[in-house]
């Protein structure tokens, strides 16, 4: 049984600004009703540019219905600039806590409010500005690494249960999980000091070679294999990695992105950042 | 009825039976002897464990030799599965199924882990098991075929004897986890080709802390836990007398209202069942209804999300539960419902309601005109339903 608070229980009996807006200035729906919730928010706003009128649909559990209510709440009457600023925490807070487990549902409402605001606005909403090179580490519910380096920052999230909580990563068939922790060592360590360029270049040849061929074996095939594909490690001459793209990888015409994006990347980011990838025809 | 429970969860967890409790209150108070002293005051307790034991016997038809007590169905299910291993040590493969409890899911997944190969049965989409695939999945390698009697989420009934004897034909030990079914549906071991077989005391009307292991005459026991020789070695450990007591006094009991059960139970499921199926669109039950035990119900809403119904069923003093990812605080909804390949739109959705003899007819009554409003409510809030 969940410890939700009376403010989270009196927002999920008596929901706030239930419904749609007919004609909205700005209006998104974050999430899908796989991953078992989802947020439809719409605002309208008046002559001073502030939130007249805001109303929200939730399909998912009593924090996700009571943080969405209570969000409407928060923003009526704020300027978009002051909206924007909204964080998760903000709703964690306004509803005096959340269970750990259930933090993803105020993640859900601060994005709804970001995504409806960019609507407004006209562009396309995008969870931070590099987030098209993000690369999807958690297939079950299509978690990016930069959404989680981006969470784990904000947050100060060290350990792979807090990305779970916050964005669900990691939560389902738990593939990912060596994944995220790796994107989180990389972050924090890097912060601790700045070591990782000299201990990869500090490393001997051999040392190398075991590092490559451990991220393809653990890292880079079993993502490859997800689509049919295979790889394998030939050489290493200096810093160029030479593999052989098998499977549906070989046939495929967007190898040379897979190449550069999954497989450099991933060997850049853990073994060394002067690694080159090389294939071999 | 505002301040009154009602309470449809009998497959978490059952009422302790008022006979059951004064059957077992004087081994808490007066006759707190240990069976196994040598004095009287405690030797004199030994003999009510012995009518405890026949009185399962009794219900299982099985012979009381047969009947080890443990403290309750995971311990079990876990010394069922790994006596059986440590029987074959030379066979490497374990058949169970999709919809197991996570008792045998997660030790199957533990003994993946140690170099056994575990083939998990898949199920159609009304929850059934295909013996064809079960012929198919054991060979002369299988040790252990563990597949349960009756499923705890939607009541389905799995043809267990028929199974065993497939297990048989290759050699295969057969244990099945029975917690669902006994005491729901009339059960003769003594036809059977079952080997192993667990029994929790709690969803029997007994206490938590008891639980039962079935160990086939002739068949070979590695005991789970070690130590004294209590349990004529197969489980050591003092007996816990007042459970015990009470477990047995709950599976006459049981026996006794094996009719009512599969009759007046089984209409007043059928009734609550039919009602909100008929009064609520897009809702659907989730199993076979023609193999189920009679207590049982799984309903899918479509586009709502199960644990926002609980909280409000909640509210009006209504106990069940959900297959809902959120109840656990899992992210996926049961295991079981995505076996069956519920979709996703109802899996999160559904609502499981298992009923007792103690439930009336005016208790589905309330929760039929409960839950009605509670699905419109959640629907009018949910951005994909459309009317």
């Amino acid at each position: 049984m969940w410890n939700y608070t009376e403010k989270v229980m009196d927002h999920f009996l008596n929901p706030r600004n239930v419904g749609d807006i007919e004609k909205p200035d700005g209006e998104a729906t974050v999430g899908n009703i796989s991953c078992g919730d989802a947020l439809k928010l719409s605002f309208k706003l008046d002559s001073n540019g502030k939130i007249a009128e805001v109303k929200f649909k939730t399909f998912g559990c009593g924090s996700a219905i009571a943080s969405s209510s209570i969000l409407t709440e928060m923003v009526k009457g704020k300027t978009l600039e002051d909206a924007e600023k909204i964080t998760n925490k903000d709703i964690v807070d306004a509803l005096g806590g959340l269970p750990e487990e259930k933090i993803h549902c105020s993640v859900m409402g601060m994005e709804a409010l970001q995504a409806a605001i960019a609507n407004y606005r006209g562009v396309e909403y995008v969870q931070d500005e590099d987030d098209h090179h993000g690369r999807v580490v958690c297939h079950c519910f299509g978690v990016t690494d930069s959404k989680i380096r981006k969470l784990a920052k904000d947050n100060n999230i060290k350990s792979v249960e807090g990305i779970t909580n916050y964005c669900k990563a990691g939560g389902a068939c738990g593939r990912c999980k060596n994944d995220i922790k790796e994107i989180l060592d990389g972050i924090w360590k890097s912060e601790v000091n700045s070591e990782k360029s000299d201990s990869s270049s500090s490393m001997t040849f051999t040392q190398k070679v075991i590092k490559i061929q451990s991220v393809i074996d653990g890292e880079i095939r079993p993502m490859l294999e997800r689509d049919g594909g295979n790889i394998e490690f030939i050489d290493l001459k200096g810093d160029i990695v030479v593999v052989k793209l098998k499977g549906r990888c070989a046939m495929c015409p967007s190898a040379s992105v897979t190449l550069r994006n999954s497989v450099e990347g991933k060997l850049k980011e853990i073994v060394s950042p002067d690694l080159k990838v090389e294939e071999l025809k | 009825m505002n301040n009154k429970i009602v309470y449809v969860d009998n497959n978490a967890t059952t009422a302790v039976d008022p006979e059951v409790f004064e059957a077992m209150k004087p081994f808490l108070t007066q006759f707190y002897g240990n069976p196994s002293s040598i004095h009287y005051f405690g030797g004199q307790v030994a003999a009510h464990i012995a009518k405890g034991r026949e009185q399962i016997a009794s219900l299982l038809g099985a012979e009381p030799s047969e009947i080890t007590f443990t403290s309750c169905g995971t311990e079990s299910d876990s010394s069922a599965i790994l006596s059986a291993l440590n029987t074959c040590p030379t066979r490497r493969k374990i058949v169970t199924s999709k919809v197991e409890h996570p008792a045998v899911l997660n030790l199957c997944k533990q003994l993946r882990n140690k170099g056994y190969i575990v083939s998990e049965a898949p199920v159609d989409k009304l929850g059934r098991i295909d013996l064809n695939i079960i012929k198919e999945l054991i060979d002369t390698d299988t040790a252990l075929v563990s597949i349960m009697w009756a499923n705890n989420e939607t009541g389905n009934i799995y043809p267990v004897e028929k199974i065993a004897e497939i297990a048989h034909e290759k050699g295969a030990i057969f244990h099945t986890d029975a917690v669902q079914s006994v005491g729901k549906i009339p059960i003769n071991l003594k036809n059977t080709q079952i080997d192993l077989l667990s029994i929790s005391g709690h969803k029997l009307h007994a206490p938590k802390g008891i639980g039962i292991l079935y160990v086939k005459k002739g068949m070979r026991f590695y005991p789970f836990m070690i130590g004294g020789h209590q349990e004529n070695g197969r489980r050591a450990g003092t007996e816990n007398v007042a459970s015990i007591v009470a477990i047995g006094k709950a599976a006459e009991l049981a026996g006794k209202h094996m009719a009512f059960e599969n009759s007046e139970v089984k209409e007043l499921r059928d009734y609550l069942e039919s009602q909100i199926l008929k009064k609520v669109k897009n809702s659907r039950v989730n199993g076979d209804i023609e193999n189920r035990v009679p207590n049982t119900t799984n309903i899918a809403f479509d586009m709502i999300e199960g644990e926002a119904i609980l909280l409000l069923l909640d509210k009006a003093g209504i106990c069940a539960s959900s297959g809902s990812a959120c109840t656990t605080g899992s992210l996926e909804p049961s295991h079981v419902l995505r076996a069956m390949g519920v979709p996703y739109t109802s899996a999160h959705g559904s609502l499981r309601l298992s009923l007792s003899r103690y439930n009336t007819k005016e208790e589905m009554d309330y929760i039929i005109e409960t839950l009605i409003p509670i699905i419109a409510k959640l629907r009018a809030i949910s951005p994909y339903w459309k009317e």
